[in-house]
């Protein structure tokens, strides 16, 4: 089998940022001294006179941010998901979402994917967080082609925007030349009749590799990846149910609040559906190596099968 | 300053008093007391200092203005009503349920810039729109007016280093120096003082006036006018409730609405003094 290719959406947030600028010139990016982790710093090399840092001040960084927006620019607010969540939720909230005012948050370091730096960094509540502003869209993408084209589709969007990028290289399993993001739209990526995996961010691809696992043991798997979290697509979901009676959902991210909690929301409402989630559970994460502390949490197409497995058993 | 433009915005700070009377009176709830310390300032800025228009409240190369300390929003609104941005009656009908005033400022009402009210947060957007006209050559200026209080508050010196750093002198906070804050005096709930040397400290140009002398407050701005690669904050020295002789300097009425008999006195107290100065 060819090797991989692996990258971090974070490196695609900071490259495609720096490949939009010439196109978008009313595009400027402000950091609060990340620049090098949340990889603006490739852009700020572009283009330094449209890169303010704002110090290690999320709290400002954000309301400066609305308030290059309230004057017609189009900034990008960048930090760690816990920071531009957590330590400046209300300032979005605010300053930000009540106004609804055309800002853009990057949030990179998402999730126990981080790593080695723990629990402190983290985040595994921003998508629960912003999920309750109204107005507010979000969107968690899977690799390296969604991400950028993620980028762009916030730009041509008007109003607030959240998006979530990982540390983690992962591999770019889409095909740069026929993929396509709609704003607000699921893609499905299996066709199945046993269970529906709804998966999003990172964890879409470990749902396409445990689908391919669940085939070869004559189980048949719908795959979808949800890459707007908000407005999330009701009708992918609903059809999913609909087909397979069984939906699982994957994130990383608690399962309080975020995708999963998203997908019940909606299926409650439509067509109650047995749901079970895979995510980070009532609990902090801890340091460690990314990759193994994915396992250790569950979040990963080995889980994922055990999990349908168990799920279809039950059914 | 010229003997009848100064009387004029007398007068017409009078008329700002009374709107905010009006507003909180009807509204049943709100803020007066650091609705009129500030009251003086306010027409200043929009009848003598900025450029806005009212029959155009969106113009990109308007002047800017974000009430930080946005508690004290009926004081925005009776001076924009009073330019004319809306009709005077909506002050009638401050807070209530449908109104265009909501208890706190809503960009989406024509004249105010920003939404604001909780505390801190109005003077990173106007860092935000200082630092946006200097990018982009425009010659606006932006105010924006903080509590004593409210500087208790962490983001307010991000957003002071912020504004030093960028060298934004294209913006004017006025901090509104009246003393009291909800739980009693600033100096003992919480001191913010020295106020002067805290902003000297990050990098502000800092000017200290009376903020119920027109005379002080020109000056005040002219000479913020002479400063170049500077943020500058004007720290006015105000009374609490001023105009309102049983609102002056009480604590309680930073949130609490005048009874009917306590808006009849109110309302005969400014009318008044409206009148003395109509002559």
């Amino acid at each position: 089998m060819a090797d991989v290719v692996k990258k971090a959406t974070r490196e695609s947030y900071g490259e495609a940022l720096a490949a939009l600028g010439d196109k978008y010139e009313n595009l400027y990016v402000l950091d609060a001294d990340l620049a090098a982790a949340t990889k603006t710093g490739i852009f700020k090399k572009k283009f330094p006179e449209r890169f303010f840092d704002c110090g290690i001040a999320e709290a400002n960084m954000m309301g400066v941010a609305a308030g290059l927006a309230a004057t017609g620019k189009i900034p990008f607010a960048s930090t760690f998901a816990m920071f531009a969540s957590g330590r400046a939720f209300e300032i979005v909230r605010n300053s930000i979402g009540y106004p609804h005012l055309n800002v853009k948050i990057g949030a990179t370091h998402a999730g126990i994917s981080v790593g080695e730096d723990g629990a402190t960094h983290q985040c595994n509540e921003d998508i629960a967080l912003m999920r309750t502003i109204p107005g507010m869209t979000i969107i968690n993408p899977a690799d390296d082609v969604e991400a950028r084209a993620a980028v762009e589709a916030a730009i041509l969007h008007d109003g607030p925007v959240y998006m979530r990028f990982g540390r983690l290289a992962v591999p770019v399993f889409n095909d740069p030349a026929a993929y396509k993001f709609e704003l607000g739209k699921g893609i499905k990526l299996r066709d199945g009749k046993d269970i529906a995996i709804v998966a999003t961010g990172l964890m879409v691809n470990e749902a396409i590799e445990a689908a391919k696992v669940l085939e070869a043991e004559g189980i048949s798997a719908t795959v979808i990846n949800i890459h707007t979290i908000k407005p999330i697509d009701e009708e992918i979901i609903v059809e999913a149910a609909k087909t397979t009676g069984l939906v699982l959902t994957v994130e990383e991210h608690s399962i309080i609040g975020g995708l999963g909690s998203a997908v019940c929301d909606v299926l409650a409402a439509k067509l109650p559906t047995k749901v079970i989630k895979i995510g980070v559970n009532d609990e902090f994460g801890h340091s460690g190596p990314a990759v193994d502390l994915l396992k250790e949490f569950g979040l990963c197409a080995d889980n994922i099968v055990k999990t349908a497995k168990a799920a279809i058993a039950a059914k | 300053m010229d003997a009848t433009i100064k009387k004029q915005l007398e007068i017409t700070a009078c008329k700002v008093r009374l709107g905010i009377i009006e507003g909180v009176f009807n509204a049943k709830s709100g803020h007066p007391g650091g609705s009129l310390s500030i009251a003086d300032m306010l027409t200043y800025l929009y009848f003598a200092k900025m450029n806005v228009y009212p029959d155009k409240p969106d113009e990109p190369s308007r002047d800017r203005f974000v009430l930080s300390k946005g508690h004290t929003a009926p004081a925005l609104y009776s001076v924009l009503a009073e330019k004319g941005f809306f009709p005077k009656d909506e002050l009638k009908s401050l807070r209530h349920i449908g109104a265009l005033l909501q208890g706190h400022p809503c960009i989406h009402i024509p004249g105010v810039d920003m939404s604001s009210g909780s505390l801190g947060q109005g003077i990173s957007a106007a860092c935000g729109m200082a630092l946006s006209g200097k990018i982009s050559n425009s010659t606006y200026k932006v105010y924006t007016v903080l509590g004593d209080g409210e500087i208790e508050e962490g983001q307010v010196w991000e957003a002071a280093m912020f504004a030093a750093h960028y060298k934004l002198d294209n913006l004017v906070a006025v901090v509104d120096n009246n003393g009291l804050q909800i739980d009693g005096k600033i100096s003992d709930v919480m001191s913010p003082y020295p106020i002067k040397e805290k902003f000297e400290a990050f990098g502000w140009h800092a000017i200290e006036i009376d903020a119920h002398d027109f005379d002080a407050i020109e000056a005040a701005f002219n000479e913020a006018e002479t400063v170049s690669g500077q943020p500058v904050v004007i720290i006015q020295k105000s009374v609490k409730g001023k105009g309102v002789s049983f609102m002056e300097n009480q604590v309680g009425w930073h949130g609490t609405a005048p009874n009917k008999e306590q808006y009849d006195q109110a309302v005969s107290e400014l009318t008044a003094k409206l009148n003395e100065l109509e002559g």
